[in-house]
């Protein structure tokens, strides 16, 4: 019996085909969308995380409280040392010095004088030791358009788009107009060993990379750093092991109230990432409850359609002697199966074009262009253990409902009126 | 052979709500069948024909009296006997044959034995029978949409016959074949209801049919106003 009515499925490609195409349809639509989305909030969170925040970071209290600010007259000091302690006591973690600063980059003519010059977002990282991961974190190689990443001391690596604004050639000599961190005035050449573009708007604009060492010797602040970021291994951040950390190393200090006395924050605690993410996620569990919703209507419908067209069907088995409810099952079994290959079938897909949207992303600049936000310009989609599953809801359970409540009708009618349907 | 009562109806009744009234679709049916019959419900249509070979095929209820079908009370019986009444013992031909499209003639008229629980070997056996019967042989690997009409009808006489049941009800089987398929089918149905010594039932206006039957029960408004025994007159043609 069961080959029986497989071989009637099989055959019939408005019971099989058709439904199966809808429900992979779906399904994918619904997985796409929900990766897409993951993706989106990921890399905000992971391009916050590397350019900014860490997945923790440290600061002396005085200068977390006025962060926007970059006070780095706040700055920790004696970092050597305190690296030396964060390492031995947190281990797992890699921790990253750096020292965010503005200024003005100033490119003189023959003469020594201003030939062009314009305002950059600076940030001094440990380019230059062996042991460093900044420049594997950042990519930094990879975003080298011209030129080189310095390799030495007294060299730096400026935006693409800044160079070619100001007509910067590599090797140029530029000179660095700041402030140090006790309020002089800071000027210090550098050679422009390269150009680079992170693909991220609010960086691509006028940033300017240096090796710590020599952003610590030009703004007065030898051995300090603004900020000491923390990265947990494998870029995986896990807000439960940041906040637990972030809390035992916080009490430490509880009990002093010196505004230089060092303060540990999670990514979710700084730049109100964790009131963004809160509400992007929220957003997200709106749209993807949605388009499950509507999804689920659309596949519930088609379930139904499919239960109704076959009630002529239903009367001929219902007279050759089948009962009612061996019909339902039968139809409750056909609407499983065609739900779990629709439904493998959009997971397949769905995945498959996320995996590659994860791989390849999609180049979409004038999304952001202008925007301080730091994102990049290619968006990229992630695949999640979610997404493995996420589309049974409308693939399955919705083909599911349908169907049985379009089998309800061969109950709820008599046998006889079914007939009459199957002569019309 | 012994014809004993298959079918019987005491003070049948049938309602079916109407607006705010009931219209009354048989009235006070008062029949019995044996076997062997070869009978016709004839009248005009509305007349309640169909009605009753539903409710005798318990796939209705009376709203009064009784239909009791081999030995069965068919408003005592539930979905799940009801099934195994028509399964075991009931074959139906429609007036539009309803074979299933998907499947070819031996699977359509296989289908019937599935729900008996046959062995392949023995379903094979009856399938192949039941199409030599009505002469389809040669069309078990065809699909209901390379037949024609009369061949349609006669699969689904083969369907109706194959696990040779003790009634077979047939509602205006040949109001969609022309003469030549219709006195086909009809010799066909005479040749086993002699065979296999069922009860043919039909509900019918067709002439052609009523000169086949030896019984012919004539409703008009729920009522039987006539109840005779004839010699049928086949088709000679």
């Amino acid at each position: 019996m069961t080959w029986f009515l497989l071989k009637g499925l099989l055959r019939d490609r408005h019971r099989s085909l058709f439904p199966i195409l809808i429900i992979a349809g779906g399904v994918m639509i619904t997985i796409l969308s929900y990766c897409w989305m993951m993706g989106v909030i990921d890399d905000f969170a992971t391009t916050n995380a590397k350019l900014d925040t860490g997945h923790v970071k440290i600061m002396t209290r005085a200068y977390a409280d006025i962060s926007s600010q970059v006070p780095n007259d706040f700055a920790l000091i004696s970092v050597t040392g305190f690296l030396n302690t964060l390492k031995k006591d947190y281990p797992r973690l890699d921790w990253a010095p750096r020292i965010k600063f503005g200024g003005l980059l100033d490119f003189p003519d023959e003469y020594g004088e201003t030939r062009a010059q314009g305002p950059v977002v600076g940030l001094g990282m440990d380019l230059l030791s062996g042991d460093s991961q900044e420049k594997q974190r950042l990519g930094l190689e990879k975003a080298v358009i011209n030129g080189r990443l310095p390799q030495s001391r007294g060299e730096i690596i400026i935006s693409e788009k800044f160079a070619t604004d100001l007509g910067v050639d590599i090797g140029e000599t530029a000179t660095l107009i700041s402030a140090t961190a006790n309020g002089g005035m800071a000027i210090q050449n550098f050679i422009v060993a390269g150009t680079i573009k992170f693909g991220i708007a609010a960086l691509d604009r006028n940033a300017m990379i240096a090796d710590i060492a020599d952003i610590q010797y030009a703004l007065d602040m030898e051995n300090s750093a603004g900020e000491i970021l923390g990265y947990l291994p494998n870029m995986m951040y896990n807000e439960k092991t940041a906040s637990r950390m972030a809390s035992q190393f916080n009490a430490r200090f509880s009990g002093s109230a010196d505004d230089q006395a060092p303060v540990m924050m999670t990514l979710r605690e700084q730049n109100n990432i964790g009131e963004l993410l809160d509400i992007v996620n929220m957003e997200i569990f709106i749209i993807i409850g949605g388009l499950i919703f509507v999804m689920s209507i659309v596949l519930w419908n088609a379930g139904l359609m499919s239960g109704l067209r076959r009630y002529g069907e239903v009367g001929v088995r219902l007279a050759v002697g089948e009962s009612k409810g061996h019909v339902y099952r039968t139809m409750i079994y056909e609407s499983f199966l065609i739900g779990i290959i629709g439904s493998v079938l959009g997971t397949v897909i769905g995945v498959s074009v996320s995996y590659y949207f994860q791989t390849h992303g999609m180049d979409m600049p004038g999304v952001i262009k202008g925007s301080n936000m730091l994102m990049s310009n290619k968006m990229r989609a992630i695949v999640t253990p979610a997404s493995y599953y996420i589309g049974l809801i409308p693939g399955l359970i919705a083909t599911l409902l349908g169907t049985m409540i379009a089998g309800i009708g061969i109950f709820k009618r008599q046998t006889s009126q079914l007939f009459k349907e199957l002569e019309t | 052979m012994k014809n004993n009562v298959l079918i019987k109806t005491e003070n049948l009744v049938k309602n079916y709500p109407m607006g705010g009234r009931k219209f009354t679709a048989l009235n006070d049916i008062n029949l019995s069948f044996n076997s062997g019959e070869f009978t016709g419900l004839v009248g005009p249509s509305g007349s309640g024909k169909t009605t009753l070979l539903n409710i005798v095929g318990a796939l209705d209820n009376p709203s009064e009296g009784h239909a009791v079908v081999i030995g069965k009370d068919t408003s005592q019986l539930n979905h799940r006997e009801s099934a195994q009444l028509r399964n075991e013992h009931l074959g139906f031909i429609f007036q539009t044959f309803n074979l299933l499209s998907v499947y070819n003639v031996f699977e359509n008229v296989e289908f019937p034995l599935l729900l008996l629980g046959m062995s392949a070997e023995d379903r094979k056996k009856d399938v192949l029978q039941a199409l030599e019967w009505v002469g389809l042989s040669d069309k078990v690997k065809s699909r209901p949409a390379q037949l024609s009409g009369g061949e349609c009808q006669r699969v689904a006489v083969a369907r109706a016959m194959v696990k040779k049941p003790k009634i077979v009800l047939a509602d205006e089987p040949t109001a969609n074949l022309d003469a030549a398929n219709s006195y086909n089918i009809l010799d066909m149905m005479v040749s086993l209801n002699k065979e296999l010594n069922s009860t043919f039932l039909f509900a019918t206006h067709d002439e052609k049919v009523i000169k086949y039957l030896r019984r012919v029960i004539t409703l008009t408004d729920g009522k039987v106003v006539q109840d005779i025994e004839k010699t049928p007159e086949p088709n000679n043609a």
